[in-house]
């Protein structure tokens, strides 16, 4: 198995079974935002915590990449002819914030608004130096449910 | 303060090309500078800029060494929007008489692959491939469609109107007509959002003369009035490019601030219009800017566009030159390109895709990240 590599320090816990986003909460307006920020963008206030985000939210918008992007400043370096299409979305965690992420599904089939997401960490692509690359990705909460009898694209429809 | 008018117009063809962009920048300078009948050395004020493709003041070079203040203009996709500003605001300000605002540019081939440090995102966004503007503009219709019925052959139906409409233009890109089906099943780039959905990145240069409203008459028979032009920044909740979280709490796009403030400024209501040009990055950023500037209610745009109400010789046509789809995308040149076009149609000169009667134009653009230029122009 070739080596790891986290895509950022401090933009999800890891390791852990149950990884979390990392953002910043801000008690004086209210809001919060992802990743962790310094100051409100709606108040400018500078006082924030650290808040870990929900693993599990809803769909509000989704796309599918469907060209490779170029590198840089994507870090994959896979071959136009090898690329793979890979989901994005928003996904509306509570009622804290909305936040964008890479989906493990990629065809528009299984897609909805509004169907129930939960964060995982998972491999996307092969950097420069042959690492294998670790980010966070939001899966169909049926599929991350039954991970052990799916392929790691978790793509049952 | 002097009302302002624009009295001469300048445009180089989009598309692709051998010359620099600076190059072409200078061709509509010169260009504009014969519509308006006017001299280089006449021109008191300049504003201009470009994104990929140099320092817009060293323009002077190949246009002549009058030692007049020229203030490059770098505001991404508004960039064009805010030297018209500029100069404006310059006149208004009693500044100068006669100002250049202009704006050309030349991408290379392919998306943009903007650095996530200029845009004060983190290295791992870039990394993580979520930095690309195709998947905004992919999920912001995706979220309208299904907030408000828009279907996909609307989408279809937007680019063929501007393929339409660019056939008929001799200076745009892309002048093939193409069917609903052919824009359908073109490779899927961004779902919803098909390769003829988009515009590309490219090449051009537009150059504008504008001059105190009450001297319009000395450089031409067809003055065209600035009403207004506006720009704003984003607001707390709106949805732009590049953000890695959103609010729940959604607010306007910053595109609904400069409409109203255009429109308000210019004493005019979206009612009042003979045609628009609005951003369409790709065919979804045209529906939803419609509703956005206020033109129509959000969904309306279903039934106005599957009627044709937006194509020349209905109602409200819109992008009459074929817009960003046909005519490609170089940033520093497109907002100018539209205020040429409504120039052109409310002088009558606009050929065989002249809209009758027009009287009141409106412009707006939208980019990165997160701001919006708006104009209303009138005979």
């Amino acid at each position: 198995m070739s080596e790891q590599v986290l895509v950022a320090e401090g933009v999800f816990t890891w390791p852990s079974d149950e990884p979390q986003l990392i953002g910043s909460h801000f008690p004086e307006s209210g809001v919060t935002v992802f990743p962790r920020a310094a100051a409100c963008p709606k108040t400018a206030s500078r006082v924030a915590e650290d808040v870990l985000l929900p693993r599990r939210g809803t769909l509000w918008s989704w796309t599918i990449q469907g060209f490779p992007p170029k590198n840089p400043p994507y870090v994959g370096t896979e071959s136009a002819k090898d690329f793979k299409p890979y989901g994005v979305g928003y996904v509306l965690l509570g009622d804290q914030v909305i936040v964008e992420s890479r989906l493990t599904l990629n065809d528009p089939a299984d897609l909805q608004i509004g169907m129930e997401m939960e964060m995982v960490v998972l491999p996307f692509a092969i950097d420069a130096q042959g690492r294998e690359v670790l980010t966070y990705a939001f899966a169909p909460v049926a599929s991350a449910d039954s991970d052990q009898n799916q392929s790691t694209n978790g793509e049952a429809s | 303060m002097s009302d302002v008018a624009i009295v001469g117009i300048g445009i180089h063809p989009f598309g692709r090309h051998e010359s620099s962009g600076m190059e072409q920048g200078a061709f509509a300078a010169r260009a504009a500078l014969a519509d308006a009948n006017v001299q280089w050395s006449d021109v008191q004020y300049a504003f201009g800029g470009s994104a990929a493709a140099g320092n817009a003041d060293t323009m002077v070079s190949m246009l002549g060494l009058t030692g007049l203040p020229f203030i490059n203009v770098a505001n991404g996709c508004a960039t064009g929007g805010s030297a018209l500003i500029s100069a404006y605001n310059a006149i208004k300000a009693g500044a100068a008489d006669v100002v250049m605002a202009i704006g050309f540019d030349k991408h290379p081939r392919g998306a943009f692959d903007p650095d996530p440090a200029a845009f004060g995102l983190e290295k791992w966004y870039g990394d993580s491939g979520l930095m690309l503007t195709t998947q905004f503009f992919g999920m912001k219709i995706q979220r309208y469609m299904h907030q408000y019925g828009i279907t996909t052959s609307t989408l279809a139906k937007v680019s063929v109107k501007n393929f339409e409409n660019g056939s008929k233009n001799d200076n745009a890109w892309r002048r093939k007509t193409m069917s609903e089906d052919e824009v359908l099943n073109a490779p899927m780039l961004s779902n919803p959002l098909t390769q003829y959905m988009f515009c590309s990145p490219g090449e051009g240069g537009v150059a504008l003369i504008l001059a105190r409203a009450d001297l319009a008459k000395n450089y031409t028979s067809k003055p065209v009035y600035l009403k207004s032009a506006v720009l704003r920044s984003r607001p707390f909740g709106s949805f732009e490019v590049f953000n890695s979280w959103l609010s729940p709490d959604r607010g306007d796009s910053p595109s609904v601030a400069a409409a109203k403030g255009a429109f308000e400024m210019a004493g005019v209501s979206p009612g009042d219009i003979s045609l628009a040009q609005v951003q369409d990055t790709e065919s979804g950023a045209e529906v939803m800017h419609m509703s956005e500037t206020g033109l129509c209610a959000d969904g309306e745009q279903e039934r106005m566009i599957q009627m044709g109400e937006t194509s020349i010789g209905g109602r409200l046509p819109i992008n009459t030159d074929g817009g960003c789809i046909a005519n490609g995308e170089p940033i520093g040149a497109s907002g100018l390109r539209q205020v040429y076009e409504s120039v052109l149609q409310l002088q009558g000169r606009a050929g065989v895709r002249q809209v009758e009667n027009a009287t009141t134009a409106f412009t707006h653009v939208y980019g990165a990240p997160g701001i919006s230029a708006c104009t209303v122009l009138t005979t």
